[in-house]
């Protein structure tokens, strides 16, 4: 039998034409000729910029770039001739983000059993993680099997870099030609800086160990960059030298995630950074905010893969949040553009080129304009390169990068049929350069077997076969021919035979948060008056019967007898039931990305409202059990810990707006066991005893007073006088220890045997301050008298004990103990379970100890809101407090109560009695999502397994991993 | 008045012996004036208990015509069965970050003939941290491996382990595979998938089964691992099975009854709402997972774990406590706040009483003595100055075990009272 077959010519080119080594260097090959002819490209829609588009346009390329661009230009005599009738030209994409020809750096083998708390580099900077001194360039070695695939996603350039360190030095720009040399192909060899939140894999340094850490580590390297810029002294930093050096480069910043690309924006806007940032794709839930910073981002475009749904208990794991973020993520781009994000797009994430310009075309289907699209593929990474002189258009003098596709190019018919890069051309699809031949069975065959050898994907072959008009059964014993081919033509070409996949779905509406119990609309202002309500007032009115509480616009108003209902007012009747204010945990770990930064023995350098989880589903519950505030505390991994974050527990507002505003500040210190390193196998982290633990405590805070006294005496100097002498370095750490020893930041500090205790207080009363508050404290009882000498409050466990041999004295007594001798007294969670119940933890100290129930109830209510300073706005039923209230059921420390609504600044964040309903929704969102899955898998995409949020139960203990 | 003067002698005396067992009972008493919860969902609102050498000799509304030695007037205080923490690991260990001192999981797979009461240590501070919380009585029960071992019931006020026996060997406990593995990932994501070594797990639990029946009629030389499983097959011992997703407990119970188990008692359970036909129709009862633990799946209503037990009692399920979790051992006596949270959430309060009494007694086998306050059972119960199942009112005057009046002591109380007085001491000065 005889058919036609489709021949096509490119893929025996692979040498690299002699014309393109650099004109200086010796030729030994043949003659050194250098006169090229034209490309001349006519009779095709020029897309010469987003905005810009010529009809049946000719185009001129010489040499590797655009000569001319018009339509009525004089065609060169020495000219070939491209006619491109029907046929559109846009410029070649950019991507500002890739690893491509990049050798991946080499994970430590110096890993020991303890931590490594030292750099291993010496004469940069003290931390291993900052390689602003790294050049991306050195290890980079051409790639011809990834420069095909990124051609063929419609790339002509690419900013390459090696994904390694929180500093990850500079990056290049390369051009994606085979038939080019190096020396034409980098375009630059230091186009921009890169920087991330996670650490090089070359060193085993400890610190940073968490997310907020790597943050103060910037921060921390900026002021540096400043001071040494400036400094007197002869010592030398190779990193930051180099960070100097690179100073005017452009900035690319890989955040990897949603949260980390708001944290990325905070730290660009507060060291002046303009960081370009590369996000996760989920950037449509944060628009405002994104656009409100105003920097450029980077957004991949590799959409969640459908999840595997064939199992009908498995998909009950499956959580909200997954199939929404799988639902929505394709309008991402379409959402920025309409709220006005400026915005690149990136392939990362993507392993071949076709599922990328498959995605970018999805993007489009979900409402991305065409124009959006191409731009920030071209115009906006070149602008971001400072290169919009030279690539990104097709403009004379441009670099001649630029694609023929046979239709506008993010249609979904359209195909891409060449790539020419630095003016050579790679053809991607066979069109016009066929020849058309009646060939063979055998000979087709024969072609194809080539074709695979020469690297030709699946994809391709199976093109050419079916264009060919071979059967699928054919195309299977062609499969048997084509060795690594076989397996995923059967597979694929089975699949293929079935429906085609359903390309858009309706999408669903984002909710705040994005996950289950989201709320449609953020809750306003609910003006309410509580009749007949028995009001735990925590003032000296005591427990009020049949009261009425009257509140507007977040502030309690009115509490008295008989309130008449104002219009503007709803009452609700609370008849049997009981309001108290909202309980406050002083010790908690929710709503956190993070908890710990263990790379130190202190880091008071971070902060825990750098790491806020607003999404997390532990604030929901803990609504659900009356809590409106918290305490989020570092851990208990150093002795001096963290900044903690006091937050109010506004499900579905951002991280920002739920820290509780103008409140004191306070840091978390710790003792015992944990700082010793006592239950895991650390050795070599001062300090290893109690005894060890005091002179932590002592070194930091005389170098804080030495740093603190730099200061003072440099302030003081005459503007002349400072020209002179030497500006001291910024430190943050120091900065922090200096408030407290200020009295501008106030310390809680976990806590257990009485020594250690007693040993605290002695050191703050030698420095001149005072311990605010000792949280677990579980042995406060043995000095409570000391206590409360010192003036330091006490937060602790109801009932904990015998998990630990510091522990082994702790009793359910040592609350009513530490009240009975005149010291402040709170019970606190630090779990995500009991935080919940946190009321039947006061009742705990009725059983215990005897506390009557008006005493115990201020446990979880007004005595933690004194020890966060806080107790003049929240805690108590008071006229002109916030309206963060808990309606229950029945006496809030009986066993037999449960919070049926909780509001927070008088709004409504928890009704009990909707929460049927609620999920109800939940189930029915859910399947809808779930059927939609099952028809997109239809078309035999790749799934991925379930995934599914557990619980993250935080302690005092959870280091990142 | 002389008699109640000596009374006040022996307390005193009792309180200092902080870890002394109450010596057995040499006078009968009579308990008047009290709310006596029966345990059997029932209630007498004023009443009168009268017991004599360890057993209960009077029950009712009016005054016994017999004559008791001792009296004690309770003015209303409230009378309960002594609480039974079902599925407990007390006195198998001390401290938890301590090593040295976990004694509940050996090593191994299939380990029938572990038997957890030779390790259980009577003078635990944790155990005597129980008494005056009202739990008396707990099953001390063996974990790890695909069977953990026997666990045998113990009364928590005694000189040694067989003083403390109340039954030895209840049952064997047997831990179902997970039909599903799970990664998870430092943003508290995991990935779940089927477990791909299901089948073959369960696979190897049946050979276990098969080979031990086939082993016991030629039991000739003696196999200890199948040996131990002679008196499960005969039906004089229990199963337990630990299994907590509707597959699981699918799974695990269909391969019990078809080895004609008699007695299979669910353990966990956290998903047996989904199998409720399966459980009633094989007459199966339900050591329910306690609530005071966070839902497993982050969609799930805030409050399931609550909710659970309303579920299964409403199918008239027999239902009890699984005390297993966060810092279990110390948690354990708050026994009776885990039925009161289940009560807030929609069991009837004397019914859920009978979760972590009767019902636990019947599961445990024990139900002929002890689990309610009826005549002729063991004098094993505790008076509390109100609901017990409330925190609040949960405060014990008197405990009493097989008539033996209990210490309310403990190194907690000692502490207490030591610092307390230190306190007062330095205010006077």
């Amino acid at each position: 039998m005889v058919r036609k077959i489709v021949l096509i010519l490119l893929f025996f080119i692979y040498s690299i034409e002699k014309s393109h080594s650099q004109d200086y260097f010796p030729e030994n090959a043949g003659v050194k000729t250098s006169n090229q002819p034209y490309n001349v490209f006519v009779n095709a829609s020029i897309i010469v910029s987003p905005d810009k588009k010529i009809e049946k346009g000719i185009l001129i390329e010489r040499d590797g770039f655009i000569v001319e661009v018009g339509k009525n230009i004089e065609i060169p005599k020495n000219s070939i001739i491209h006619d491109k009738t029907g046929q559109y030209i846009y410029p070649s994409f950019i991507d500002l983000y890739s690893n491509f020809g990049i050798k991946k750096a080499e994970r430590s083998s110096s890993i020991g059993r303890s931590s490594q708390y030292n750099p291993n580099r010496k004469g940069f900077y003290w931390n291993d993680h900052i390689l602003s001194d790294y050049n991306s360039i050195n290890d980079y070695s051409y790639n011809h099997v990834k420069s095909k695939k990124l051609r063929e996603a419609g790339f002509g350039i690419v900013n390459i870099h090696r994904e390694n360190g929180i500093h990850r030095g500079t990056g290049s720009l390369i051009a994606l030609s085979d038939r080019h040399t190096d020396n034409y192909r980098i375009i630059k060899s230091k186009s921009t800086e890169f920087y991330s939140f996670k650490k090089s894999i070359n060193s085993a340094q400890s610190y940073p160990t968490s997310v907020m850490g790597a943050m103060a580590l910037l921060r921390q390297f900026f002021f540096d960059i400043k001071w040494y810029e400036q400094k007197k002294s002869n010592s030398k930093d190779i990193s930051i030298e180099a960070a100097i050096q690179n100073k005017n480069l452009p900035k690319i910043f890989d955040s990897g995630g949603r949260l980390n690309l708001m944290r990325a924006l905070k730290i660009a806007s507060e060291t002046n950074q303009r960081f370009v940032v590369v996000g996760s794709g989920l950037e449509y839930l944060d628009h405002k905010r994104i656009k409100s910073y105003g920097n450029t981002i980077v957004v991949p475009v590799n959409f969640p893969k459908p999840y595997d749904v064939s199992d009908s208990e498995l998909n009950e794991k499956l959580s909200l949040k997954h199939l929404k973020e799988w639902n929505q993520a394709p309008s991402n781009l379409s959402v920025l553009e309409k709220n006005g994000v400026d915005f690149a797009i990136t392939s990362k994430g993507h392993e071949n080129g076709s599922d990328f310009i498959q995605n970018v075309k999805k993007a489009v289907a979900y409402g991305l304009s065409e124009k959006t699209a191409l731009m920030s593929l071209t115009k906006i990474p070149a602008k971001v390169l400072k290169m919009n002189q030279k690539i990104g258009e097709l403009k004379k003098g441009f670099y001649a990068n630029f694609l023929v596709t046979s239709g506008p190019i993010f249609k979904e018919e359209s195909v891409i049929y060449e790539n020419w890069v630095i003016g050579k051309q790679y053809v991607l699809t066979p069109n016009d350069v066929v020849l058309n031949l009646d060939i063979s069975d055998e000979d087709l065959l024969e072609y194809l077997e080539k074709a695979e050898s020469a690297g030709y994907s699946i994809e391709e072959l199976k093109k050419i076969a079916k264009f060919n008009g071979l059967s699928t059964g054919e195309i299977k014993i062609l499969g048997d021919r084509l060795s690594n081919a076989k397996k995923e033509l059967e597979l694929k070409d089975e699949v293929l035979n079935k429906i085609e996949p359903k390309k858009k779905f309706p999408v669903l509406p984002v909710t705040f948060p994005n996950t289950a119990y989201g709320f449609k609309e953020l809750p306003k202002y609910s003006n309410i008056v509580f009749k007949n309500v028995t009001a735990w007032t925590n003032e000296e009115e005591g427990i009020l019967k049949n009261i009425d509480v009257l509140i507007t616009n977040g502030k309690i108003k009115k509490i008295n007898k008989n309130i008449e209902t104002p219009k503007t007012h709803f009452e609700i009747d609370c008849t049997g039931k009981h309001l108290t204010a909202g309980i406050i945990d002083e010790h908690s770990h929710i709503a956190a990305s993070s908890i710990n930064e263990a790379g130190q023995n202190s880091s008071a350098e971070v902060s825990i409202e750098d790491v806020i989880e607003p999404n997390d589903m532990s604030i929901f519950r803990s609504l659900a059990g009356g809590v409106t505030t918290a305490q989020i505390l570092h851990g208990s991994a150093n002795p001096i810990g963290g900044r903690s974050a006091i937050i109010k527990l506004r499900w579905g507002e951002s991280d920002e707006k739920m820290i509780f505003k103008n409140s004191d500040k306070f840091i978390k210190f710790a003792l015992g066991e944990n700082v010793k390193q006592s239950n895991w196998g650390s050795y070599s982290r001062f300090p290893q005893t109690r005894m060890g633990v005091e002179q932590v405590f002592v070194d930091y805070f005389n170098r804080a007073l030495e740093y603190g006294e730099k200061w003072k005496n440099y302030n003081s100097l005459s503007k002349k006088e400072k020209t002179f002498k030497e500006k001291p370095r910024k430190d943050i750490e120091m900065d922090v220890l200096l408030e407290i020893l200020n009295g501008k930041r106030f310390i809680t500090c976990h806590s257990y045997v009485q020594s250690e205790i007693n040993m605290l207080m002695k050191v703050a009363e030698n420095f001149g301050i005072r311990i605010n508050t000792f949280t677990h404290i579980l042995e406060g009882y043995k000095l409570a008298e000391k206590m409360f000498h010192h003036g330091v409050g006490g937060s602790t466990f109801s009932d904990w004990w015998a998990y630990k041999y510091e522990v082994i004295d702790a009793i359910p007594y040592n609350g009513p103990i530490m009240t009975e001798a005149g010291v402040v007294v709170a019970y606190n969670s630090d779990s995500s379970e009991v935080i919940r119940r946190l009321n039947q933890e006061a009742a705990k100290a009725v059983k215990y100890g005897g506390l009557s129930e008006e005493e115990a109830w201020k446990y979880v209510t007004l005595n933690p809101a004194k020890l966060l300073h806080i107790d003049d706005r929240v805690g108590s039923l008071k006229v002109g407090k916030d309206a963060d209230l808990v309606l229950w059921s029945d006496n809030p420390l009986s066993i037999y109560a449960s919070a049926e609504k909780t509001f927070i600044d008088g709004k409504i964040y928890y009704d009990s009695s909707k929460i049927p309903s609620i999920i109800e929704e939940i189930k029915n969102e859910k399947n809808k999502i779930i059927n939609q899955m099952m028809l997109a898998t239809n078309g035999g995409q790749k799934l991925q397994p379930v995934v599914s949020n557990s619980n993250k139960e935080f302690t005092c203990e959870t280091v990142d991993k | 008045m002389k008699k109640t003067f000596i009374l006040f002698f022996i307390s005193q005396f009792l309180v200092i012996g902080q870890q002394t067992p109450g010596t057995v009972q040499h006078e009968s008493i009579l308990i008047e004036n009290a709310v006596i919860h029966i345990g059997d969902g029932s209630i007498i609102e004023k009443g009168y208990v009268g017991f004599q050498d360890g057993k209960i000799k009077y029950v009712g509304e009016t005054k016994p015509k017999n004559k008791y030695e001792k009296s004690i007037n309770t003015n209303g205080s409230h009378l309960y069965p002594g609480l039974i923490a079902l599925n407990s690991t007390l006195g198998l260990a001390e401290i938890d970050a301590v090593r040295a001192t976990r004694d509940y999981d050996e090593i191994g797979f299939f380990l029938p003939h572990i038997s957890s009461s030779i390790a259980y240590n009577a003078e635990s501070k944790v155990v005597e941290s129980m008494r005056m919380n009202g739990v008396l009585i707990a099953q001390t029960t063996p974990r790890g491996g695909v069977i953990s071992g026997k666990s045998s019931v113990m009364q928590l006020d005694a000189w040694n382990w067989e003083d403390a026996l109340i039954l030895k060997n209840v049952g064997i406990h047997l831990n179902w595979p997970s039909p599903y593995t799970s990664k998870k990932f430092s943003s508290g994501e995991r990935t779940i998938e089927k477990n791909k070594n299901y089948i073959k797990k369960v696979k190897e639990i049946k050979d276990f089964f098969t080979s031990s029946k086939s082993y016991l009629p030629n039991p000739n030389p003696i196999n200890l691992e199948y040996e131990a499983m002679r008196n499960l097959f005969n039906g004089d011992e229990t199963i337990f099975l630990h299994a907590n997703s509707s597959k699981q407990i699918k799974d695990g119970i269909v391969f019990l009854s078809s080895l004609k188990i008699k007695n299979i008692v669910l353990v966990g359970g956290i998903y047996s709402f989904k199998q409720i036909d399966l459980l009633i129709k094989n007459k199966i009862p339900v050591v329910l997972k306690h609530p005071h633990n966070l839902p497993s799946l982050i969609d799930e209503d805030p409050k399931i774990r609550f909710r659970n037990a309303k579920k299964l009692i409403d199918s008239k399920l027999l239902v009890s406590i699984d005390v297993t979790g966060d810092m279990e051992r110390m948690n354990s006596r708050n026994l009776p706040f885990y039925a009161g949270s289940f009560s807030a959430y929609g069991v009837e309060k004397e019914s859920a009483l009978s979760m972590i009494t009767l019902n636990a007694a019947k599961i445990l086998g024990i139900s002929k003595n002890y689990g309610s306050i009826k005549v002729d059972k063991s004098a094993t119960f505790f008076i509390s100055k109100g609901d017990a199942l409330d925190m609040r009112t949960n405060i014990l005057d008197y405990a009493f075990i097989d008539g033996r009046e209990v210490s309310m002591e403990s190194h907690q109380t000692k502490l207490w009272q030591r610092y307390l007085q230190k306190i007062r001491n330095s205010k006077k000065n």
